[in-house]
């Protein structure tokens, strides 16, 4: 199986690691031509308005949105959930996102890096807490009708799934733990 | 539709928390402003964080005198202007002026060279702040002391404030080149490497085992071009810092436009010459012959 793992911006190799600790061989994407012979993607955290900026720039936005509608797999982390959902909130005019999932989400809904935080976390479909790393996290604010939510914190979603798209306000690439990672590989 | 908040525990300021933002800062550009004009444009250029100072290090060179901790208000001003993380400088060991930042909410302090030390022997216990640091260093030894200090980010020093390179490129080599023979040590010389760096034995071990620092490695000083930013990029550096390059130059928008593609797409040369093209004239820049100030000795 060949995961892509967008490289633009951000912690691309951290989940790079985690996909191959799962079993998944990945490749790094920058260029519409890195997307061929891709099974999945997982867009990482970052900057989403440098990224919303770069997939401009190198020509990936509509090749990617492309891939996205014709049912490709994609998992978005922190900012790689900001560039799927349909709605930005306290994002920039210019900042595009994917609309490859019904939500609205606000950048930077739980604050600043003072506000960073870790939390352990129920995910029904695991047997055990799961620990999250949430850095200037994005804020879920609203939900579409075919979302299904995977986890909350706080009674606020932070790990739902529409179909084959996934998305986390927070960082399962930054803790040694696979689960999540590997929930997403089953579904691929 | 809004949700039911409740409260449940959460940690904040945990050495995670504070190195996951370093790790988010991959692959990026970090942009010295001076005001919040500039830092809307380091913004709209992509820029992944800016960095809130009085002066950029040409002019810190040229004017002389002490460089401190910038304005309260200028930082406030910067981080009402931009969505994007705001960092700030620190003098080496000023630890109070690190309180003051981290009371204003900034992302992520530069305990900095580039500013006049405050401390001739200590650098500060980064341990005891909730916000992240990052530090310079010239060679591994230096790198590893700044970490077992709770630094979370190292950036190679390079020679602030020139236009110049080729410092942070013998920086990052000696480095990097140290870590790869690091890697092919046995565990018996592994002593003989901490003594010789003066750095914590389990931090020489750790990079044996993985090969790597403990924390990302960016690129500063000396950043001018595209190709510069490329040039860090491929010698091993994560992401790269640039001061005095963008708003000392012509024209700052497309250059700083240019070293975001250039830092992305850092090992593809057809991408790198067109982002290279019409930009201007980059800052003239000093020869390490003509400068009576290495800001890069400064630190222990």
């Amino acid at each position: 199986m060949l995961v892509g793992v967008l490289a633009l911006q951000g912690a691309f190799s951290a989940h790079q690691s985690a996909l191959a600790d799962c079993g998944a061989s990945t490749r790094q994407v920058r260029v519409a031509g890195d997307l061929d012979g891709l099974d999945a993607l997982v867009m990482p955290g970052g900057e989403s308005t440098t990224m919303s900026r770069l997939l401009s720039t190198s020509g990936l936005f509509d090749p990617l949105a492309e891939r996205i509608r014709d049912d490709l797999a994609v998992f978005g982390t922190c900012a790689g959930m900001i560039l799927l959902a349909r709605d930005v909130l306290d994002g920039r005019p210019d900042q595009r996102s994917f609309d490859a999932i019904d939500i609205t989400v606000r950048r930077n809904g739980y604050g600043r890096q003072v506000d960073s935080f870790e939390a352990d976390i129920d995910v029904p479909s695991l047997n055990s807490p799961f620990h999250a790393v949430f850095i200037r996290a994005p804020k879920v604010e609203r939900i579409g009708p075919d979302i299904t939510v995977l986890a909350c914190h706080d009674g606020v979603p932070v790990l739902a799934r529409q179909g084959r798209v996934f998305v986390a306000s927070f960082h399962p690439e930054l803790t040694p733990d696979p689960r999540l990672h590997s929930l997403f590989l089953q579904e691929v | 539709m809004s949700f039911d908040e409740s409260s449940t525990t959460r940690a904040t300021g945990t050495y995670p928390v504070k190195r996951g933002l370093a790790e988010m800062l991959k692959g990026g550009v970090i942009m010295d402003v001076v005001n919040s004009e500039q830092a809307k444009i380091a913004e709209d250029a992509g820029a992944c964080a800016v960095m809130a100072l009085e002066r950029v290090p040409a002019d810190i060179r040229r004017d002389g005198g002490v460089a401190r901790m910038s304005d309260p208000d200028m930082i406030d001003a910067i981080k009402a202007a931009v969505s994007i993380p705001v960092m700030a400088k620190v003098r080496i060991g000023h630890f109070v002026e690190a309180q003051i930042l981290e009371a204003l909410g900034v992302d992520f302090i530069d305990e900095s060279e580039v500013l006049t030390p405050a401390d001739e022997a200590h650098h500060i216990d980064k341990y005891k702040f909730s916000v992240p640091f990052v530090c310079g260093a010239t060679n591994l030894g230096e790198a590893l002391r700044r970490i077992s200090e709770g630094a979370c980010m190292i950036r190679s020093k390079g020679e602030a404030g020139t236009g110049n390179i080729v410092e942070a490129v013998r920086h990052l080599r000696s480095i990097i080149g140290d870590i790869r023979k690091i890697t092919q040590a046995d565990s018996a010389e592994l002593f003989e490497w901490a003594k010789h760096l003066q750095a914590p034995l389990p931090l020489v071990q750790e990079i044996a085992e993985t090969g790597w620092l403990p924390v990302p490695m960016f690129c500063a000083g000396g950043i001018a071009t595209p190709a510069d930013a490329a040039l860090a990029m491929q010698l091993g550096a994560e992401a790269v810092f640039v001061g005095s390059g963008i708003f000392k130059s012509d024209d700052p928008t497309p250059r700083a436009k240019a070293i975001v593609e250039a830092t992305t797409h850092f090992s593809d040369p057809h991408i790198l010459a067109k982002v290279s093209r019409s930009l201007g004239a980059p800052m003239t820049g000093i020869g390490m012959d003509e400068i009576n100030q290495r800001y890069a000795e400064r630190g222990w």
